[in-house]
């Protein structure tokens, strides 16, 4: 009984939160109200029992998307005279958008089949990991994961073709104490879910996006002026995921015999390969991610 | 144990009402102090009623992420008014 | 065993008390100085008596992960109260305690 309140309370939040967020009339507001959203869906899926998102949405939905939105709001400098749109324009949209979903409601069983669940639970012990997502992302379906990490190294690359020109000032000394003292803890707690993956919900994904969110408050801090794309092993590591990744998948096609399958660890080194290929890319991802999030430095810009 | 999942969020709603209606601007950045720590309530409250000790790693990653937000967030904004600033001066 | 759980339960319903409490001031307080000190202190000990709670009904393990995140909450609390009432009494524009119409 109480758990049925708590879903109905928790769909009118999540509606009005994004209906909040949508028609709004201030950008900083909307933004707010956006993070807000995320860490409600967050909720969300934590109530479906499903960590694995519930991890991925706080930390890349709640977390970097949010610090997105918000430079993107900084970039747009003077406090706008937002025009209030007309309203038939969003709601069309999201009549458009309503429709599609319900037309694709349809062709989604109401019991998901058992068939697929099953082979992987079968093919687990061959995966070198305990858990069934990482298994699949980083086993059965490496690919998609190995191209989710060229697609985020293109975006950074796009992104590097408009170049921001964001001044750096200095933060008050709160701050800057805080974010010291804060990294520590945010490397480790990256550490921990990046080897939680193995066996638990966890993994490179959510790890990179913590690790980049420590990386871009130091970075509003004005520590850490190494990291930069100037920087060869900056550019080493942004790279890294994808090469450790393509040298994993060499290697493993020399060690088989002839007829082995491009990214398929043999078993008794799966789990080694698995976590080696997670480390670089948790690295790549968090580097990326907060070059595409700060962008360059830009060297000394007195405080106003 | 679900009955204080949704006291907890009952008091999210009630919070809401003051973030939506403003008036200044700290009023709404409120907000992401009151998601992260009504928020993290809620994930270790639905972890003991599903018994799923992995929500506790969700919870545990938004508290620091809500510790770390709102310390960028006041950088940002910082930034974008001084940036502002320089541009009407110009 | 069942002192114990009445225990927990009793701190579990003085956190809630609290949650529900910060909630209400962030609602009715005139300025926005008091709803920041609303959410972020009485929310923080809400929690704490929560993770007190659940603790006594949980494993060592999850109760010490538990403990760590409150530290975090708490801490955090601490250090963005005063960064978010700072930032406001920079803003010249919009002043925070301006009542509302």
């Amino acid at each position: 009984m109480a758990l049925l309140l708590f879903d109905l309370v928790l769909c009118a939040l999540l509606l009005l939160l994004a209906g909040a967020a949508m028609l709004s009339r201030s950008l900083t507001q909307a933004v707010t109200l956006f993070i807000a959203f995320g860490v409600m869906m967050a909720l969300a899926w934590a109530r479906l029992k499903a960590p694995d998102l519930a991890l991925a949405e706080a930390a890349i939905g709640a977390g970097l998307t949010g610090a997105l939105c918000f430079t993107a709001l900084v970039r747009y400098a003077k406090q706008p005279a937002y025009p209030q749109p007309a309203l038939w324009r969003p709601l069309t949209f999201i009549g458009l958008v309503t429709a599609l979903l319900l037309a694709s409601l349809s062709q989604i069983p109401l019991q998901p089949s058992s068939a697929i669940p099953a082979l992987v639970q079968q093919h687990l012990p061959q995966s070198g990991v305990s858990h069934p997502v990482t298994a699949v992302l980083l086993n059965f379906r490496a690919w998609d994961t190995l191209l989710e990490l060229l697609v985020l190294l293109l975006a950074l690359l796009g992104a590097r073709q408009a170049p921001g020109d964001l001044p750096r000032y200095r933060g008050w000394s709160l701050s800057i104490s805080w974010s010291r003292l804060l990294s520590p803890l945010l490397l480790l707690v990256s550490g921990y879910l990046l080897w939680r993956g193995a066996a638990a919900p966890g993994g490179a994904f959510q790890a990179g996006a913590l690790l980049a969110s420590g990386l871009v408050i130091l970075r509003l801090n004005q520590q850490l002026s190494w990291l930069s794309w100037r920087h060869f092993w900056v550019r080493m590591l942004v790279l890294g995921g994808l090469l450790a990744f393509v040298l994993a998948g060499a290697v493993s096609l020399l060690l088989q015999d002839l007829g082995a399958v491009w990214l398929s660890w043999p078993q008794s080194i799966a789990g080694a390969v698995i976590l080696i290929v997670e480390s670089f890319a948790t690295l790549a991802i968090a580097v990326t991610l907060t070059l595409l999030v700060v962008g360059e430095p830009k060297p000394e810009v007195a405080d106003a | 144990m679900s009955v204080v999942a949704l006291i907890l969020l009952f008091s999210m709603l009630l919070g809401i009402w003051r973030v939506l209606k403003g008036p200044a601007l700290l009023d709404r950045l409120l907000t992401i102090q009151l998601f992260g720590s009504t928020g993290v309530a809620i994930l270790l409250v639905l972890s003991k009623v599903f018994a799923l000790p992995a929500l506790l790693d969700v919870a545990l990653l938004l508290a620091i992420l809500a510790a770390a937000a709102p310390a960028a967030l006041v950088q940002r904004l910082r930034q974008q008014k001084q940036r502002s600033r320089q541009r009407t001066s110009l | 065993m069942t002192i114990m759980l009445m225990i927990s339960w009793l701190l579990l319903a003085l956190g809630l008390m609290f949650f529900l409490a910060g909630s209400i001031g962030l609602l009715r307080f005139p300025d926005s100085f008091s709803r920041l000190h609303a959410v972020t202190k009485a929310d923080t000990l809400g929690l704490g008596l929560l993770v007190l709670g659940l603790s006594l009904q949980s494993s060592w393990r999850e109760g010490l992960l538990m403990a760590l995140i409150w530290l975090i909450v708490m801490a955090s609390g601490a250090v963005s109260c005063q960064l978010l009432a700072r930032f406001s009494d920079e803003q010249p524009s919009e002043s925070a305690t301006q009542q509302e119409d």
